[in-house]
């Protein structure tokens, strides 16, 4: 449980959020060339990382938008917080 | 067995103050190589090697483990135990483990104090009840048993439940495994590597690893603080830190690893002697033979390796806890923890090889790994063993995520296990 500073509405507790998990995954852009091993990469491998993960969420009990966060994964701590379709920052 | 439990060595050992127990286990520094490696001292780990020496005649093996055996998702779980999952091969698995357990205290000679009171699992809308009275039927097609409960029915078995039909969720009937119940954790833990270090099993214990060495596409050995080990085969059994292992070795795994939380609180006299879980209010209870109630709560919905859960979670679970049981109400929770859960996107396990040669990976358990640890070790080490697996975790492979061949638990055997 933690404080997300929204992009859109400032600081709001983290229930009011929803995490939509691993960001930068970019959808195949020739699905019907793509091969089952392919599929299965995208659809549900992750690298789950215990450290610094970038991600995305939804702010969905407010204004409903997409952004990303990147987040320590070991201690929850936010270390940045950028709107869908910006440069992610460097580490 | 050089130390024998028996009633002779408890009268004997109590005559001299209990001062001459044997050590249940040595405390071995690791070799420079061993045929096989497995990674999670925690109970499936430990049964792994057990199984792995025991049926397989492998004794030259190692158990790793970072901090101290069964220190880890062993000892917080809230020890539940049953089978009556919905598909044929979840059904074929945990019952395989719930056959186990029913011989388990004779087997390791140790006492894993296994009670078969039962579980209950409840349903509270139209719905819930037609999925209830479906799993029902499919556990009694594959030998489970299982029966439907009315709601008079539940209240006779546990009455202690408030089955007015003026709550919010109310108790519209339930499903009862009487087969079910728990056991002590960390006496699994115990009693396996007892077991598996009187076969000549090395539980190496304060050993994290740090890095997969490969060759190519096959295993070469392990780096850890204690240095660099030798093996041809490695049993990843890490739980919530299995993405963390298969990041070291250059894989990747379809796993999320989450916070989930349990609670007990302080004891008192007898009061429930079965297990309910409610799926629909998520909230499951059952008292320990301390006296303390044992409820579990759920994840947390983001990734995150905190150990410790958020706050609302467990309020929701109490919440939903009083609703059912008004006569809690005054009750002081003592101990709340959170343990680190790697939850598969079908909420089925992987028992399986990978695409790496000698690199075998046990995982995915989320929220329900206790109840499969006896079951789990056996398959896992017949995994390991012969390169292939079993017939009953053939469908628990990684493979299915690229066929689709998912084992769907989600909706079908329940939010929490």
């Amino acid at each position: 449980m933690f404080i997300i500073n929204c992009p859109y509405c400032g600081e709001r507790d983290q229930t009011e959020f929803s995490c939509g998990g691993e960001a930068h995954i970019e959808r195949p852009k020739q699905p019907t060339e793509l091969s089952d091993d392919q599929w299965a990469e995208y659809l549900f491998m992750r690298k789950n990382i215990k450290g610094i993960q970038f991600e995305r969420w939804n702010h969905i009990h407010g204004c409903r938008k997409w952004f990303n966060v990147v987040r320590d994964t070991s201690n929850d701590k936010i270390h940045a917080v950028y709107k869908m379709g910006e440069r992610p920052p460097v580490k | 067995m050089s130390n024998k439990y028996s009633i002779f060595s408890l009268i004997k050992n109590a005559l001299s103050g209990h001062e001459n127990w044997q050590r249940a286990w040595r405390d071995p520094e690791p070799k420079k190589e061993y045929d096989a490696i497995i990674i999670g001292g925690g109970g499936h780990g430990l049964a792994t090697a057990y199984y792995l020496a025991k049926k397989h005649k492998m004794n030259n093996i190692a158990v790793v483990e970072k901090g101290w055996i069964g220190g880890g998702n062993t000892g917080r779980n809230t020890t539940i135990i049953r089978s009556n999952y919905l598909w044929d091969a979840s059904a074929g698995l945990y019952d395989h483990a719930l056959k186990i357990w029913e011989g388990l205290s004779q087997e390791l000679n140790y006492n894993v104090m296994f009670s078969q009171r039962g579980v209950m699992n409840l349903a509270h809308n139209l719905q819930d009840v037609r999925d209830l009275k479906r799993r029902t039927h499919a556990n009694r097609l594959n030998g489970i048993d299982a029966v439907w409960l009315n709601t008079e029915e539940v209240k006779k078995f546990c009455p202690i439940i408030n089955t007015s039909p003026n709550i919010r969720y109310p108790v519209l009937g339930g499903t009862l495994q009487r087969r079910a119940g728990t056991a002590r954790h960390d006496a699994v833990a115990w009693g396996y590597a007892r077991g598996a270090d009187e076969m000549g099993v090395d539980i190496i214990q304060n050993c994290e690893v740090k890095g997969i060495k490969r060759n190519g596409d096959e295993v070469e050995g392990i780096e850890t603080t204690k240095g660099f080990i030798k093996t041809k085969k490695i049993g990843v059994v890490a739980a919530g830190h299995s993405s963390v292992i298969a990041n070291m070795a250059g894989i990747r795994l379809p796993l999320e690893s989450k916070p989930l939380q349990a609670l007990v609180s302080e004891p008192v006299k007898p009061i429930i002697d079965t297990v309910v879980m409610s799926n629909a209010v998520h909230a499951y209870v059952s008292q320990s033979d301390k006296g303390e109630l044992v409820i579990g709560a759920g994840t947390d919905s983001y990734i995150s390796y905190t150990q410790k859960g958020s706050h609302n979670i467990v309020e929701e679970t109490l919440r939903a806890i009083l609703e059912l049981y008004p006569i809690f109400s005054r009750m002081k929770m003592l101990r709340q923890w959170g343990g680190i859960v790697d939850i598969c996107p079908d909420a089925s396990p992987i028992i399986s090889k990978t695409q790496v040669k000698g690199l075998y990976f046990n995982c995915g358990w989320g929220t329900g790994g206790f109840k499969a640890t006896p079951g789990s070790g056996d398959l896992f080490a017949h995994t390991i063993a012969n390169d292939e697996p079993h017939k009953l975790n053939a469908a628990f492979n990684l493979n299915r995520f690229v066929s689709g061949d998912l084992v769907d638990e989600h909706g079908a055997a329940a939010v929490a296990h």
